[in-house]
């Protein structure tokens, strides 16, 4: 993925865990414990929750075929103004990312292929990359609003 | 999540509690499929008022029980649904289907 530079890391955490079911909720609440830190309203929280779910569920689901063989990373960045959050696997990959991320596509009846919509829908960028055979990571983005400043000029004190 | 059956004449009716995702949609799945493979079931009521959390595992598990109750020429409603369970099943255009009710009672009258 080609890095891009948002500036100076303010904050970050970082987990690794085997791709089992019971990790999914554990990462979506990490990841919103660590975002309830900064300024984003409850409903933002809850929006970044299914992003994560959704990311680290294609992980163990596609990735690594809903089999406990592999590892998952979840990092969580704060930046000045941006939240990001970073999903890897060393899973099976995607062929057609593009594809993938259309809506409905799922091989899976069970499942809705709704996986990549609701990131999009809840996270201000979505970015992936991937190779068959090496992995898939995946880019959420969260865009911070800056503190308001109060109305006036700020006069330094003292 | 906590899955709760109950059993009137051909209704069944779910009351779910808890987080909705990949992990509890498999326990969801198999209470479910006991009483539909085993039972008359026409009627299914999911009363999901005290779900927390629900992402694309848990719509999919849905789903496929409507798929499942419509192929017995059943129907389905839903009861309640958080704010942020609402926006994930109105993404998904689940609500253009399947009818959502306050309460348990207005959704009995809105089973055929």
């Amino acid at each position: 993925m080609t890095v891009k530079d948002r500036g100076k890391v303010i904050n970050y955490v970082q987990m690794e865990f085997l791709s089992v079911p019971e990790n999914v909720s554990l990462s979506r609440v990490a990841v919103a414990s660590f975002a309830a830190q900064l300024d984003l309203t409850l409903n933002d929280l809850e929006e970044l929750k299914v992003a994560v779910s959704e990311a680290v569920s294609n992980s163990i689901i596609h990735g690594y075929n809903n089999k406990p063989v592999g590892k998952v990373w979840v990092s969580v960045m704060r930046y000045e103004k941006e939240l990001v959050i970073i999903v890897k696997d060393e899973g099976v990959g995607i062929e057609d990312v593009e594809k993938a991320m259309e809506a409905a596509y799922s091989k899976d009846p069970d499942r809705m292929g709704l996986g990549f919509v609701f990131m999009r829908s809840f996270m201000d960028e979505v970015n992936v990359e991937s190779e068959p055979g090496k992995g898939t990571t995946v880019e959420l983005v969260k865009k911070l609003e800056l503190p308001k400043q109060s109305s006036g000029k700020q006069t330094p004190k003292g | 999540m906590k899955v709760k059956v109950e059993k009137v004449k051909d209704t069944l009716i779910l009351r779910l509690k808890g987080e909705f995702d990949m992990l509890t949609a498999d326990e969801f799945r198999s209470a479910v499929d006991n009483y539909f493979d085993g039972e008359k079931v026409k009627k299914l009521v999911l009363d999901i008022r005290k779900v927390s959390f629900m992402d694309s595992s848990g719509l999919g598990a849905v789903l496929a029980r409507y798929k499942k109750i419509s192929q017995l020429n059943g129907s389905m409603v839903i009861v309640g649904a958080n704010p942020q369970v609402k926006k994930v099943l109105d993404l998904s255009g689940i609500t253009k289907i399947i009818g959502i009710y306050e309460d348990e009672k207005s959704a009995m009258t809105g089973l055929s």
